[in-house]
């Protein structure tokens, strides 16, 4: 294995919800399509997630949310990460995320949203495809 | 790219993560840019931290990044993860230990993947050391991947190489045996309010008795017992590190283990150099592979044959 470019991803969940498990299993699905997966865990503030993604030069950021709080978590994230001008940085999000408020989020800059029952190898697609790298 | 190292030097956070990226995936200009690095390295600290997996190797990061932190010194930790030896992915799960220090823009922690090295480093990892120092980091915290017995890299790397242990993962005869267990400068027992503690303790004191009767050495390293998770012992820890960096600094073996380390480093890559060149020619023209059918056929042996490419290679005077 020599080394080459690969996608590093930052999987995070931001809030106070304590439900990690899809999260986690998301963090092994990356690894084994060949991502490097850092995994910061629970409890996130925004700032701490854009903090990882700045000092990892993170690719991809997935934000994982079960609580209901992706409205102000989501677009926050990303605006953080324009405010350190990581624009280049794919922001993907997931959980329980209600229909309604996905294109609000995507206008925010939230690159997709996959919600339960999301294909693993689609969602691996997705972030193949647009990725950014220069 | 020289734009990049001065912004790295003067001190742009998002230019050092970048750096760092090249650096480790062995861009074409990383030799460049290292060459362009050096000369503002040499003022960092660097400790090295080692165990088994599970012995509490991040959360001791985290504590003593939290006192250096105190003491008004910049951090910066390289905190190595494996890579999967099939996929080639990895899950690099050591920032989550280090929340308290996550959030403090005086630290920069960095993950990094061993991408199929063995040792318990990343090949890039002394190099993102290198970054880290010409940044102006006052230390550099490198934390090796769960190691076994035979990780020894972190030694070549280290000023001081802290060994964490922990109680439940063997016998005497373990901490009797070479390898891991000989690169120490301090070792640490974590989770000492578990049972089978005091008992590690004494084994491993009684090696480094032992290690004093068998070979000479100035330094005895100290055994000191943590409690990371409650924050107990910590300060006794930074206090032997402290005590082991005097040590160094006074006894003159600081400079002489640096120029050690700047020897093999420089010869690891002379080494490399060499046989890039080397096999860019002898894997060029082809006439390699007609070379393994003749030795696949016994028609020539490996051996010889090797000698005689080194030779048309390397004309004897």
């Amino acid at each position: 294995m020599t080394a080459k470019k690969r996608v590093k991803i930052i999987m995070a969940k931001p809030g106070l919800d304590g439900h990690d498990r899809g999260a986690k299993l998301l963090a092994r699905v990356f690894a084994e399509a060949g991502m490097e997966v850092v995994y910061t865990g629970l409890r996130q503030t925004p700032e701490m997630i854009v903090d990882a993604a700045l000092q990892e030069d993170a690719d991809v950021v997935g934000l994982s949310s079960l609580s209901g709080v992706h409205n102000y978590f989501f677009p926050r994230v990303v605006q953080l990460l324009k405010e350190k001008g990581l624009d280049d940085v794919l922001v993907v999000g997931g959980g329980i995320i209600p229909e309604e408020d996905v294109a609000e989020l995507k206008k925010a800059g939230v690159a997709a949203i996959f919600g339960p029952g999301t294909r693993t190898d689609d969602i691996i697609k997705f972030i193949e495809d647009n990725v950014s790298r220069s | 790219m020289d734009d990049l190292v001065a912004a790295v030097l003067q001190g742009s956070v998002k230019a050092m993560a970048r750096l760092i990226t090249l650096v480790e995936n062995e861009d074409a200009r990383a030799l460049q840019i290292m060459g362009a690095i050096y000369p503002h390295t040499g003022n960092a600290y660097v400790l090295g931290i080692t165990g088994s997996p599970g012995t509490g190797k991040s959360t001791l990061t985290d504590k003593i990044t939290s006192i250096l932190r105190e003491r008004e010194q910049t951090v910066g930790v390289i905190a190595v993860d494996p890579s999967s030896p099939f996929t080639g992915g990895a899950l690099l799960g050591d920032r989550i230990r280090m929340q308290r220090s996550s959030g403090d823009a005086e630290v920069f922690i960095r993950s990094m993947a061993t991408r199929g090295t063995l040792g318990g480093l990343a090949r890039t990892t002394n190099d993102v050391v290198k970054i880290m120092d010409a940044f102006g980091k006052n230390w550099v915290i490198v934390e090796t991947v769960g190691v076994g017995q035979d990780e020894v890299e972190i030694a070549k790397t280290a000023d001081t190489t802290i060994v964490v242990l922990a109680p439940g993962l063997g016998d005497t005869i373990q901490s009797m045996k070479a390898g891991v267990m000989e690169i120490a400068d301090l070792y640490v027992v974590n989770k000492a309010d578990r049972s089978g503690a005091d008992e590690l303790v004494n084994e491993v004191t009684f090696r480094v008795e032992q290690d004093a009767h068998i070979r000479k050495a100035v330094w005895k390293p100290p055994v000191v017992k943590t409690i990371a998770l409650e924050n107990q012992g910590t300060n006794s820890l930074m206090e032997a590190i402290e005590e082991h960096r005097s040590f160094l600094r006074q006894s003159g073996k600081l400079r002489k283990n640096r120029r050690e380390k700047t020897r093999q480093e420089t010869l690891a890559l002379l080494r490399e150099e060499i046989s890039r060149n080397v096999l860019e020619r002898v894997l060029g023209n082809g006439r390699f592979d007609a070379l393994i059918d003749d030795i696949v056929a016994h028609k020539k042996d490996p051996y010889t044959s090797v000698q005689e490419i080194v030779r048309t290679i390397f004309p004897e005077e």
